[in-house]
């Protein structure tokens, strides 16, 4: 059952992504990285991940694709024809897609990632909740990576206003 | 495991049927308040008191022609109304409308799926049905559909924001995002009166929500996705037949669910005296089902930069700040109390 399940969300989830690259049509493809983020959606849900998974398609199945769709549709289908290449586009492409695979299948080797379980366990997501249990760990282990995040947004932010109001 | 199985299907079952019959009714209840509201007399021809009327309506609308224009983008074309629909159901999966209940010598939930995250499961599935009207605007290769489509990706990025924080408030209080607990947390009364809900301890979190959760619907005055009067009907222009009514159905569904989460986060949910919880829970969502509809003959639309001025300008700050204040009680009540 569970297999099953996996295996067709897995297979809906790279499908999506690779209907991102291929459809020719810009809206297409937003609408195919909506279907691979929500198939990640449920891959979360099946690692009993409720938070997250609820979090990726608030955030990025929905929010995040909603501008872009957005964008997509404002700027309209002359945009997207004009076909600008960089000088040796297609050959960069390739050799950093290939070193991006090496280096993913190097990764996965089961002896290198051992799969061994983080701190939180199934026991205490049962015990104190999945959004509470998120939350203690956000602002306790892993407080300063979390900071850093914020500042990082928050300069995303600023570059944002600066670029929009150039003449604030 | 059969008969757990079982129990879903029947839920799923009476979540469907509940939920379509409470469209179709809703469609006659607008009309009849709408009239009201107007001096009018509104259905009165099908049935006592029109009562037949959705009935009527409903197989009209399946016995229309089908009309698809010719430069629509077919797959997303048909797409559209079905991802509406969906997402409107499926948001009801977590609404609890009563506590457990001993039928048949097993404890039923009256809730579908009684999930960690409940209310957010709600928010999601609100932000997934908003492809349907942003994708339907677009198919069409109509420059009024792919108007309304854009102000409804502009208008839910603008107000979901709001609607998220002002349920924190709600959040912070209960601890919880099952609405099983929170509804449990609002048990009881205040000086042996005052039911202990929400809306008084969060007055500004549910006023914010209300409000946002009027423009999540895309109901008037925030109606601006349709906005008849400058985008002939909007995002679904070229919809015809039952596409259409799929469209319709979807928005009178969300306008449930949200009625449903009002009551559930702000007005005590199932609790009452004396009626049992179901009834209760159907009496409140009622109130707010109507005063959609006394929203709708009452207020004019807003103009679209005065939509877009208010939820950035004011509804965003004002949640900002119902969090903190909401925030800082919490921790102060824990270290002095």
């Amino acid at each position: 059952m569970e297999l099953a399940l996996f295996l067709s969300v897995g297979a809906i989830a790279i499908l999506g992504a690779v209907g991102v690259v291929t459809l020719r049509n810009a809206v297409h493809s937003a609408l195919s990285l909506i279907t691979n983020m929500v198939a990640l959606a449920v891959l979360f849900l099946m690692l009993n991940a409720q938070f997250v998974a609820i979090v990726q398609i608030i955030v990025y199945a929905g929010a995040v694709m909603v501008l872009f769709l957005f964008v997509i549709m404002l700027l309209g289908e002359k945009a997207q024809e004009s076909r600008e290449r960089l000088p040796g586009q297609r050959v960069f492409a390739i050799a950093l897609g290939a070193l991006l695979l090496a280096e993913i299948i190097y990764v996965a080797q089961p002896n290198l990632l051992p799969g061994l379980p983080g701190k939180a366990t199934t026991d205490m997501v049962a015990q104190g909740g999945n959004v509470q249990l998120v939350g203690r760990l956000l602002l306790s282990d892993y407080v300063f990576p979390f900071e850093l995040t914020s500042v990082l947004l928050l300069v995303a932010i600023v570059g944002a206003v600066v670029l929009a109001k150039r003449k604030l | 495991m059969a008969e757990t199985l079982a129990i879903i299907f029947v839920k799923c079952g009476a979540i469907l049927v509940g939920l379509l019959t409470g469209f179709a009714y809703m469609t006659w209840v607008e009309r009849k308040v709408v009239a009201r509201i107007q001096v009018r007399y509104g259905p009165n021809r099908v049935g006592p008191f029109g009562l037949m009327q959705p009935v009527a309506d409903g197989l009209k609308l399946l016995f229309k022609e089908d009309i698809m224009p010719a430069q629509a983008d077919r797959l997303t074309y048909i797409l559209a109304p079905a991802i509406s629909l969906i997402a409107a159901l499926m948001a009801f999966a977590v609404i609890t409308i009563g506590p457990a209940v001993n039928l048949f010598g097993r404890e039923v939930t009256l809730n579908l799926a009684d999930v960690n995250v409940g209310v957010l499961y709600v928010l999601a599935m609100a932000s997934m049905g908003v492809y349907g009207i942003i994708l339907g605007g677009w198919s069409t290769n109509n420059k009024y559909s792919f108007l309304g489509g854009l102000r409804s990706a502009a208008q839910v990025i603008s107000y979901e924001l709001s609607l998220g924080l002002s349920l924190v408030g709600v959040l912070l209080l209960t601890g919880s995002l099952r609405p099983l607990d929170i509804v449990q947390a609002q048990g009881g009364y205040w000086l042996g009166f005052i039911p202990r809900w929400f809306i008084f301890l969060q007055p500004v979190g549910a006023a914010l929500f209300m409000i946002c959760a009027v423009a999540d619907v895309n109901r008037a005055p925030f109606d601006l996705p349709e906005a008849d009067t400058e985008l002939v009907a909007g995002y679904h222009t070229d919809y015809s037949s039952i596409k259409f009514a799929l469209f319709f159905m979807a928005e009178y569904i969300n306008m449930i669910t949200m009625s449903a989460l009002t009551v559930t986060l702000f007005f005590g949910g199932w609790q009452g005296p004396l009626l049992p919880p179901a009834l209760w829970f159907s009496l409140k969502v009622l109130v707010f089902l109507f005063c959609f509809v006394w929203l709708r003959a009452t207020l004019p639309r807003l103009r679209y930069d005065r939509l877009m001025g208010l939820g950035w300008k004011v509804l965003l700050p004002l949640a900002l700040a119902n969090v903190f204040v909401t925030a800082l009680a919490v921790v102060l009540k824990e270290m002095y109390f």
